[in-house]
């Protein structure tokens, strides 16, 4: 079953690749460490918004792991967490500045936010967890990884919330005249239930893989007994709790 | 000098505790907020923490932006110069609850240093700077602003003390999910003050 192969092949693949790997999905910033969903939910009722604050978080991670770790031999540790604070927000005045001169509506409509991205949790934790003890490179593609893996997230969310909220996707009409707008689509509560609703389906798929993995893993003969190609649908039933909500 | 907007400063008081709190309408100070909720007591000691430094912050940043960043045409830098405030505000607040007041300190402990990576306390300073409240207006927004955070995470440390005493969440939505999920139902009941007094 490929869910069976997607678990066992990390172990032969480029640390690179595995960098890639787990901060898309993995060590997802948003589905495991639920990280840096503060600022930047904030801005998901708009796709087009929601993609610069991805673009711009992605820039800040990724080159604020980079700037970091190159410097970790030389930044002395009692003032780290402030070295840290003052390189990324170095790196979010860049952006700022950048959407100020070349979009200065969306920049507006951010308002705070892109200021805020220098408190998301997802630059220090990586700047912290990462950077301080890996090569720059490596840091760089941990921070784009992890840039995107909460992007991709994000977008998934905006895409749902802009849908309902307005009918329109990137600004785009949609739907016809007869839509009615889901008002609670565009306030702030349904930004919480969508990134509950994400990280439930998330951890199903996660248990049902782990389920299908430890099926597979204590050796072929026994898991090949109730048919042939079918271990995950077949491991589900054997997971507590797992049927009552196969949803996802 | 300064036009600022047209608000009592009561209202503006109500407005940031209930309309517009700076957890559950802007999403400011999520991370710990679900982190440190699952402990009552915790939960007090951060809400305390967070409500001191965000209306001391308000009030600093508010005199450094007008008397140092505005004179001297540096507003590319009040990123960095905030940051720097926040950092310096909570560690002489630490030093100074160190020295009178031991018990609290006590209590307060690792919540304090916490504290300069929260993003309610630059969000409230960057929302006063757009905004372009005036002292009174900031200290009050400030304070409010923390105390609407800290009547938020009190609410959430209730209501998840008594959902971990049954056991009837599906096993994938335990933890951070039904957690997400009771925050998006009180910010759907704090909504429902949204009519009372609307103050942008």
């Amino acid at each position: 079953m490929s869910d069976t192969e997607k678990m066992r092949a990390p172990l032969k693949v480029s640390p690179a690749a595995k960098v890639m790997r787990d901060g898309l999905w993995y060590n997802n910033p948003i589905f495991v460490q639920v990280l840096g969903i503060c600022s930047t939910l904030a801005v998901t009722n708009n796709l087009r918004n929601t993609l610069i604050m991805v673009l711009g978080v992605s820039f800040a991670t990724s080159m604020g792991s980079l700037t970091l770790s190159a410097l970790r031999e030389l930044i002395p540790r009692k003032v780290r967490m402030i070295v840290q604070v003052l390189v990324l927000s170095f790196y979010v005045i860049i952006i700022d500045i950048v959407l100020r001169a070349y979009q200065p509506a969306i920049s507006k409509q951010l308002g705070p936010y892109v200021g805020l991205i220098i408190t998301n949790c997802i630059l220090m934790g990586r700047a912290e967890a990462f950077a301080a003890s890996n090569s720059p490179g490596l840091a760089f593609l941990d921070g784009l990884a992890n840039g995107f893996g909460y992007g991709w997230v994000l977008l998934v969310i905006a895409a749902i919330r802009e849908f309902f909220g307005f009918g329109s996707l990137f600004g785009f009409k949609v739907v016809g005249e007869g839509f009615v707008p889901w008002t609670i689509m565009v306030m702030a509560p349904s930004a919480f239930f969508l990134v509950a609703i994400a990280l439930w389906i998330a951890n199903n798929y996660k248990a049902k893989v782990e389920a299908a993995s430890k099926r597979a893993a204590p050796g072929a003969p026994a898991g090949s007994s109730p048919g042939p190609g079918s271990s995950a649908a077949g491991a589900a039933p054997s997971a507590p709790g797992a049927p009552a909500h196969q949803k996802g | 000098m300064i036009d600022a907007p047209n608000v009592g400063l009561i209202s503006l008081f109500l407005a940031s505790i209930l309309t517009s709190n700076v957890l559950l309408a802007n999403f400011l100070g999520t991370c710990s907020f679900i982190s440190i909720s699952k402990d009552f007591k915790s939960s007090m000691g951060l809400g305390i923490a967070v409500t001191l430094v965000i209306g001391i912050t308000a009030a600093v940043c508010w005199v450094v932006l007008h008397y140092v960043i505005e004179p001297l045409g540096i507003e590319y830098l009040s990123f960095i110069i905030f940051i720097i405030v926040i950092a310096g505000v909570v560690q002489m607040l630490e030093m100074i609850i160190d020295r009178f007041s031991p018990a609290l300190y006590m209590a307060l402990g690792i919540f304090l240093p916490l504290i300069t990576v929260n993003c309610a306390v630059l969000g409230v300073i960057l929302f006063m700077q757009i905004r372009k409240y005036n002292f009174p207006q900031a200290v009050v927004f400030g304070f409010g602003s923390g105390a609407g955070w800290w009547l938020a995470i009190m609410l959430l440390a209730s209501i998840r003390k008594k959902l971990d005493a049954n056991n009837a969440v599906p096993a994938g939505l335990k933890g951070t999910g039904i957690t997400l999920i009771t925050i998006g139902f009180m910010a759907m009941a704090f909504v429902g003050f949204s009519g009372m007094i609307a103050v942008q």
